[in-house]
């Protein structure tokens, strides 16, 4: 306990420093394109397009065919595996297309929730067994960063003290695998809009669970200046009656950050979590535009919030390839301005 | 756990934030005068100066009756609790003479160490026993802060998994019951520098500590923006062979201050825990040198780093007042100017200033 034994070298600490300021460098976010299988479902499925491994990668092409507008928004983007290893039409691979926009390639690494018994329909992550021989492959295959996402839930009982505890012990240690192999760990303790608590609440809730996040990081050594955090913004839960302007979301999310979040940490990636486009990127310009001091970089990792225009555009059909593109190009900048506050 | 049971109401946080600010306003720290009989003994045998009541007495009412401008250095005086009751020559009251310069009053509320059984000669603090009557007392005698003082030290077995634990524990205690009388507690978990470990060993040993103390104060519902901090600067140990500049004293304690301590605690005060004068200036003013953006002040909380050279001129006789003051006001001025990393040295210093204060395991 009062020795140190250096988990990373000074080399190592500063590659993994200069990957995650690389990531959110001023002006930039991330691209989260890192939808599962089954997720990629429910996307396909909403504009009629059947869930085939090709529609999945003709519609990731038309994300990476993005010209070079988006290298001024665009820090990282996050793979699923399949997509890691998966090439352009003409045969580029796609890992390589957006390298060469010098963009950061990151990979969802986690392995989906399973239930924790005795909870009421709580959940921990999995994903931790062979995490360091997948980590290594991935980090020779591209990969500069990861992303894990734990998820809890406010109800009359639920998070629980073991769900926060075990969730935070995950992610550290997720986090601390990743540092060992030279990948900037994103570290996600998603707290669901679903229900219809207020503001306060779920700002009590992220409060806490932040609190527990660093302890937990804290006490498995993970160097902070090395790793992204990737939280909800505080925010109503979505049946909740009383309405909250963009400044309150932003003081609330604001005010949870200063609380918990060491100012080592050099970037705070939002989860836009079924918010709309619009609203994703409003509240993310109040969040930059809040009075109160700010020592982290606070940009966006969305998924839904940068793809819902160019998916509608898309539908699956060729032709449209190059004007969904064109969407997600914008949807992108206006993104990137936002957070010019 | 997952229901909010605000501890305080707006207002009430309104109130602890406002104060909180006040004694860490820009340029200003605070004088740490809260000596207990025993540790005055110590400072006034060093003077040859005989430890009564009216001593204590004399030389606090030397540094309290400074000019009013020592108030654009002094944000809050730490008192301990004969001082709060003690009158100057004219028979005002030490608080109000304070108040009086607009500088915030403050009270040291621990009761000492006890020993934790089972331990490599560890120590948790007392104190908390009728303490929320205490705060209530104390405020309404003029009282605004408080201060607890924890100790850990550093050897191959220290400071154990308990150590860290129950002092964050009792810290997070105090700073609650503080809170809610209304008085803003400074949360001081100080690693002692005795030993010979280099500075990357208190860095390590710092980061901890100050981890687990936010946890602790996260799980107690303490309402951050109404607390101060006040750490040890990450050093090497005392008998360390190695020397450090104040530097690389700066870069470890913010780099360790950066990774445990969040951004919404307005300030953070430094003990200078046995450097000299001199030093703890150089080294405070080295820190808001850094060219890295820090979001809390960076200030004094110094006892024995701003009252050494004050206690030098006196030597316990009354013609020395004008002199003692003097003293106490360069020295005040000086870490002002530190504060906002502006200190320049210049060439002479006198011996006072460069005498090393520290005292093996210091207790007072």
């Amino acid at each position: 306990m009062t020795h140190q034994h250096p988990a990373l070298t000074a080399e190592q600490k500063k590659e993994l420093s200069d990957i995650a300021l690389r990531i959110v460098a001023p002006g930039k976010g991330i691209l989260a394109a890192d939808e599962s299988v089954g997720s990629m479902a429910k996307r396909l499925n909403q504009i009629g397009v059947e869930n085939t491994e090709e529609n999945r990668r003709l519609y990731r092409q038309i994300l990476f065919s993005a010209d070079s507008r988006v290298k001024k928004c665009i820090g990282g983007v996050i793979f699923f595996h399949e997509t890691m290893y998966q090439k352009a039409d003409d045969g580029t691979p796609f890992v390589q297309m957006i390298k060469d926009k010098g963009i950061v390639v990151g990979i969802k690494v986690d392995k989906g929730v399973v239930p924790l018994a005795g909870t009421d329909g709580e959940t921990t992550t999995q994903g931790l067994d062979g995490l360091w021989e997948r980590c290594a492959q991935y980090k020779k295959d591209g990969a500069d960063f990861a992303k894990w996402r734990c998820v809890l839930k406010i109800s009359e009982h639920t998070p629980s003290s073991l769900a926060i505890m075990e969730n935070a012990n995950v992610l550290a240690r997720y986090a601390s695998i990743c540092q060992q192999n030279g990948i900037v760990p994103i570290v996600e303790p998603e707290i669901l809009p679903d229900g219809d608590h207020d503001l306060k609440r779920c700002q009590y809730v992220t409060e806490k669970v932040l609190a527990a996040v660093y302890k937990a990081l804290s006490d498995h050594h993970v160097y902070l200046e090395g790793t992204l955090l990737k939280p909800n913004m505080v925010t109503p839960g979505h049946s909740c009656p009383t309405k909250y302007s963009p400044e309150e979301i932003a003081m609330a999310t604001v005010t949870a950050l200063r609380r918990t979040v060491p100012p080592a940490v050099p970037g705070v990636t939002f989860l836009s979590g079924g918010q709309s486009e619009e609203e994703a990127s409003i509240n993310l310009n109040a969040i930059n535009t809040c009075p109160l001091v700010r020592p982290w970089a606070l940009t966006f990792s969305y998924g839904r919030a940068l793809q819902a225009s160019a998916l509608s555009a898309w539908r699956g059909q060729r032709d449209n390839a190059d004007a969904a593109t064109e969407e997600f190009i914008k949807r992108a900048e206006v993104m990137g301005v936002a957070l010019l506050g | 756990m997952t229901h909010q049971f605000p501890a305080l109401s707006p207002e009430q946080k309104k109130a602890l934030a406002d104060i909180a600010q006040r004694i860490v306003a820009s340029g200003k720290g605070i004088l740490a005068a809260d000596e207990s009989v025993g540790t005055m003994g110590n400072r006034l045998q060093r003077i040859n100066v005989e430890n009564t009541e009216e001593n204590r007495r004399a030389f606090r009412e030397i540094l309290f009756s400074s000019d009013t401008s020592i108030n654009q250095s002094i944000g809050g005086v730490i008192l301990f609790h004969e001082t709060l009751y003690q009158k100057d020559s004219s028979g005002k009251p030490f608080p109000a003479i304070i108040k009086e310069k607009g500088i915030v009053v403050g009270i040291k509320l621990d009761k000492g160490t006890a020993p934790l059984a089972g331990t490599n000669g560890e120590t948790t603090i007392q104190g908390l026993d009728g303490l929320a009557e205490r705060c209530a007392q104390y405020k309404k005698d003029g009282v605004d802060f408080g201060k607890w003082r924890a100790v850990l030290k550093i050897t191959s077995t220290t400071p154990s998994q308990l150590a860290i634990q129950e002092n964050a524990n009792t810290l997070a205690r105090y700073a609650s019951i503080c809170q809610q009388h209304g008085l803003v507690p400074i949360v001081e978990p100080e690693v002692l520098p005795d030993g010979d470990h280099d500075l990357q060993r208190c860095q390590y040993v710092t980061e901890k500590v100050l981890a687990a103390v936010y946890k602790a104060l996260n799980d107690h519902h303490v309402y951050l923006e109404g607390t101060l901090l006040k750490p040890n600067m990450v050093t090497a140990g005392h008998s360390c062979s190695k020397k450090y500049t104040p530097q690389d004293v700066a870069v470890a304690t913010v780099t360790t201050l950066l990774r445990t301590v969040p951004a919404a605690v307005p300030g953070i005060c430094f003990l200078s825990g046995g450097q000299s004068e001199e030093e703890a200036s150089l080294n405070l003013n080295a820190m808001n040198q850094l060219p890295v953006p820090k979001p809390w002040k960076l200030t004094f909380s110094y006892g024995r780093a701003l009252q050494a050279s004050a206690l030098a001129a006196w030597l316990g006789k009354s013609e020395n007042k004008k002199a003692a003051q003097e003293a106490f006001r360069k020295r005040a001025q000086i870490n002002s100017l530190a504060c906002r990393g502006q200190y320049v040295q210049s060439g002479k210093n006198d011996a006072a200033a460069m005498q090393s204060l520290f005292t093996a395991s210091y207790t007072y």
